[in-house]
């Protein structure tokens, strides 16, 4: 099959390749080693596979490794770099927003993508925010609470967790 | 004992920055040069005679490396087992097949029939099609209570689809309905459901330079390196798991998934070989919870006293054994409940049909009896006249009291009706309808959920705990660790007992051949089993430090604690020895600074399933859930406003992971109740992906309130119970009391879907 050059950027990383127009993002990425994007339906379902491309929230494997080109991908891997993406890595740690971890690194794209938006958002606003992430092991109130709080930070007020 | 240090606090997890930073190599990110990639070809038929298999055609194809059918298994037939190193027989045989085998039957849509492992996975996709197979349909069997008939198709090659049978007598069941003043019967139906955890199955297995299979895979049971031995008819010794963190299981990832044909595939092409599952292939492939019918009927006092209980059990077990037996065992053990009923009749029926296999699933059949023992509590309740709260306070146990079903005393506290209490009372002030068609309701049910296996299973853990030069600590387990904070536990305990932090305690994790094997992460039991043996290992090493530290010290060895990486002489700590220099003088003596325990539960005989009495389990938690739902009564719809869960956890070793479980029990629950339903027609699933498999989302699900009681009249390390089963066992009833509370409609059909609940309306309506 024929094969397309694309150019991208993946945090802060140039990449030059060549892919098939039928490959997702997704399995590009976890081609190139980036890992932390993980797969878990390959339809849109369930979101763990959340990025950021150009600032925006993206599912990549609904998403054509192709309409990546010339675009900045940014993935977990990203976050130490940002001060948002540290407070939100410290804040989901401290709260025990993780357990399996497997929705984690999406849910965390997800609410840096959100925030960056959105920097004083409640708690509704949240949960609506990453409505587009399963999680099955938390019941996702510790995850709501881990993103509140970087939240009402940027704030600057009291945080207020309880309900 | 030592003070609790680390103990009892909400500490950060071992597990969670490389979770966050996304560096955790999961079983998929996993890859080795040169590595095939495996498909597998599955059946489309429910219910066939596999004629013949033709795989010339799939082998030709270009960057092909094998391809395998039944012909190529050593053995094709085994059975399943969990881990125990103990055989159980007695019909406990778990049988299934690696691959369907010509001339006999096929019994379920998606059953392995061949292997294929090629160069790229498209290569190996292709082949998949290529393969020609050949069937003879059959009609199948679908209905369990169809499956049962003396003449139904018949699922397997016995003359039978009954797996097996339990029961329980208590006191004279006739005599107690005779007795009874207000007698409440009915019947409900539990669909199949799926775990739906988000890591679909992965492995990938290579030889290494001695001609050993290993195999990197996530699992809840690295001991299947037993099974995938026998399969390839080697010894034990020769195949290893190196298990990898888990993507959530809830018991999914109990039995064998990939390895098996990763491991046949590397045996026969001597290349690595790695296969991971579609979201598809996952939920075709793997377990499912059992559907159950129930038949309940209950009779009480006028004044709430319940006197005599009947259920009838049906399991539907699917399409081979697995898991079964023992799913019947733990229903039929909780039927009654946490209520003291003096005249009891138990039966279960578990039984083969044509449709995707049951297994193992969280809570393990004690959701099923739950789901019927709390629904008609509340009907017995509505029959009364009573409250709900009032009927269950009436009937429950207290400690001290044997369980009705198998009479076994339980002798460690039961925080009932406490749980209940405080579950109803943290709903807190009623919501109020803020539209004309709502209608807001509120549910409670209470329970009791073991933790531990079941004791004739002589269940063992071990853990490895040793103290460095340099003062830090290594632990080895081969614990596996699902996402409930497993690994981190065990570090947090060595940690309390040697007076070491956190940072400085490295885990060495689930490989069944280099770290000691601690069992399965199942039947919510590591807390209780490898959190024993960690704290037993621990001790040893501790007893040694401080007897040397008091020779050094001159004092008596009781008169001293490790704090802070310090040999403290308690109540005078200006004396002490840096822990440091109390290794240096128990190395410099040959005093052994590790240990490997080992811990075992209570062990008994396997009880007479026909009525079975005495000790099955070493303990149960004890709890209750409540829930407040608003709903809509002219479209169905119900949205979940409260959610309390309470219960005894004996003592929270690390009270946000405790958290964590109660909050993700009751969310998951709430999908049990209102939505998840593995749909499937005449054995064809109709629920094939999260499209129409639907789970609770972040909007969908409430803040869960936590209340944690803290007994510390647990089994487990300090007086710990299990929560990861319990926190899921009440909520689905809590929540189906809250929709009747609300609409005057018995949810007898799960789940409580929008269309269940306006056909309910309607029925009601016309009755009037």
């Amino acid at each position: 099959m024929e094969e397309y050059q694309i150019e991208l950027t993946v945090n802060g990383e140039k990449i030059c390749s060549a892919v098939q127009p039928e490959q997702s993002l997704l399995k590009f990425l976890r081609s190139k080693g980036f890992t932390d994007v993980k797969c878990g339906c390959e339809k849109g379902d369930c979101g763990i596979c959340t990025i950021l491309m150009n600032g925006k929230t993206v599912k990549s494997c609904i998403t054509l490794a192709m309409q990546a080109n010339g675009k900045e991908i940014l993935t977990a891997k990203s976050l130490e770099k940002t001060e948002i993406g540290r407070k939100l890595q410290e804040s989901f740690v401290k709260h025990g927003a993780i357990q399996c971890g497997f929705c984690t690194t999406g849910m965390l794209m997800a609410a840096k993508g959100y925030l960056d938006r959105n920097p004083v958002p409640d708690k509704n606003e949240i949960r609506k925010a990453i409505s587009g992430i399963l999680c099955r092991c938390t019941g996702y109130k510790k995850i709501v609470e881990a993103i509140y709080d970087v939240a009402t930070e940027n704030h600057g007020v009291e945080g207020d967790i309880d309900v | 004992m030592s003070e609790f240090k680390v103990i009892g606090k909400a500490i950060p997890r071992q597990d969670a920055w490389a979770k966050v930073r996304g560096e955790l190599k999961y079983a998929d990110d996993f890859s080795l040069p040169g590595m095939l990639y495996a498909k597998v070809c599955r059946s489309k038929y429910p219910a066939a005679k596999l004629i013949s298999v033709d795989i010339s055609k799939a082998k030709s194809l270009k960057g092909v490396k094998a391809v395998l059918t039944a012909h190529d298994v050593p053995r094709n037939e085994t059975v399943t087992k969990f881990g125990q190193s103990t055989d159980v027989k007695g019909g406990f045989e778990g049988l299934y097949r690696v691959l369907a085998e010509e001339g006999k039957k096929i019994r379920f849509t998606g059953e392995p029939i061949a292997l294929v492992a090629a160069e790229t996975e498209a290569i190996a996709e292709k082949a998949c099609d290529l393969i020609e197979i050949k069937y003879e349909l059959l009609p199948g069997v679908f209905n369990p209570e169809e499956a049962m008939k003396s003449d139904a198709y018949l699922v397997g090659e016995k003359d039978s689809n009954i797996v097996n049978e339990f029961g329980c007598i208590t006191g004279d069941i006739e005599k107690g309905f005779v007795e009874s003043e207000v007698i409440v019967e009915d019947r409900f139906e539990i669909p199949f459901i799926d775990h739906a955890y988000l890591e679909p199955e992965a492995g990938i297995s290579w030889l290494d330079d001695y001609g050993t299979i290993n195999i990197r895979v996530s699992t809840q049971v690295i001991e299947h390196f037993r099974d995938v031995a026998e399969v390839l008819d080697i010894p034990h010794n020769k195949v290893r798991y190196i298990g990898t963190m888990i993507g959530g299981g809830f018991g999914g990832k109990e039995d064998i998934t990939v390895e098996s044909f990763i491991a046949l595939l590397t045996l026969k092409t001597k290349k690595p070989v790695r296969l991971v599952y579609t979201r598809e292939e996952s939920l075709m492939a793997h377990s499912k919870k059992h559907a159950f019918i129930e038949k309940y009927k209950i009779g009480a006092k006028k004044n709430g006293k319940i006197v005599a209980l009947e259920a009838h059990y049906i399991g539907n077990a699917g399409a081979y054994t697995y898991l079964t037996p023992w799913v019947g065992l733990y229903a039929t053990v909780s039927a009654t409940g946490p209520y003291k009923i003096p005249n009891v009749k138990i039966k279960t029926q578990m039984v083969l049909t044509n449709n995707i296999f049951a297994s193992a699933f969280r809570g393990f059949g004690s959701n099923q009896a739950n789901i019927g023992y709390e629904s008609m509590i509340d009907e017995l309740a509505i029959k009364l006249n009573m409250d709900p709260l009032e009927i269950r306070k009436i009937n429950c146990m207290h400690t001290g009291d044997t369980l009705s079903t198998t009479e076994q005393v339980i002798k460690t506290y039961i925080a009932l009706p406490e749980a209940a209490e405080k579950a109803w009372a943290g709903l807190g002030e009623p919501s109020i309808s803020k539209e004309k068609n709502t209608k807001i309701g509120r549910g409670i049910a209470m329970g009791l959920m073991s933790y531990g296996r079941m004791t004739f299973l002589r269940d063992s853990s071990r853990c490895y705990v040793k103290l460095e030069t340099d003062g830090s600590l290594i632990v080895r387990s081969g614990i596996p660790d699902l996402g409930g904070g497993q690994i981190s536990l065990l570090s947090q305990i060595a940690a309390n007992e040697l007076g070491v932090p956190m940072d400085k305690v490295k885990i060495y994790y689930t490989d069944s051949m280099l770290t000691p094997l601690a069992g399965t992460t199942t039947a919510t039991r590591q807390t209780y089993m490898s959190g024993n043996a960690a704290l037993k290992a621990a001790k040893i090493v501790r007893n040694n430090i401080l007897n040397k530290a008091a020779e050094v010290l001159n004092v008596n060895p009781n008169q001293l604690d490790i704090v802070s990486e310090k040999v403290i002489v308690k109540f005078d700590e200006s004396e002490y020895l840096p822990l440091t220099e109390a290794i240096q003088a128990c190395n410099a003596a040959g005093i052994e600074l590790y240990s490997e325990a080992q811990f075992n539960a209570p062990f008994t005989g396997i009880p007479d399933l026909s009525n079975i009495k005495g000790m099955t389990f070493p303990d149960f938690a004890f709890g209750a859930q409540a829930a407040e739902v608003e709903v809509d009564i002219e479209t169905g719809q119900v949205k979940v406003l409260k959610i309390v869960s309470c219960y005894d956890v004996g003592k929270a070793l690390n009270p946000a992971c405790v958290e964590g479980q109660m909050e993700g029990g009751s969310i998951q629950g709430m999908g049990y109740a209102l939505s998840e339903d593995y749909d499937l027609k005449e054995g064809i699933p109709q629920t094939p992906s999260f499209t129409e498999y639907i789970i609770p989302t972040s909007v969908d699900s409430p803040d869960v309130k936590t209340i944690l009681i803290e007994s510390g009249g647990g089994l487990g390390p300090y007086g710990s119970k299990g929560i990861g089963e319990p926190s899921y066992n009440n909520i689905v009833p809590a929540i189906l009391n809250a929709i009747f509370d609300a609409t005057g409609v018995r949810i007898r059909r799960l789940p409580a879907t929008a269309e269940r609940i306006i056909r309910g309306l309607k029925k009601e309506y016309f009755k009037k």
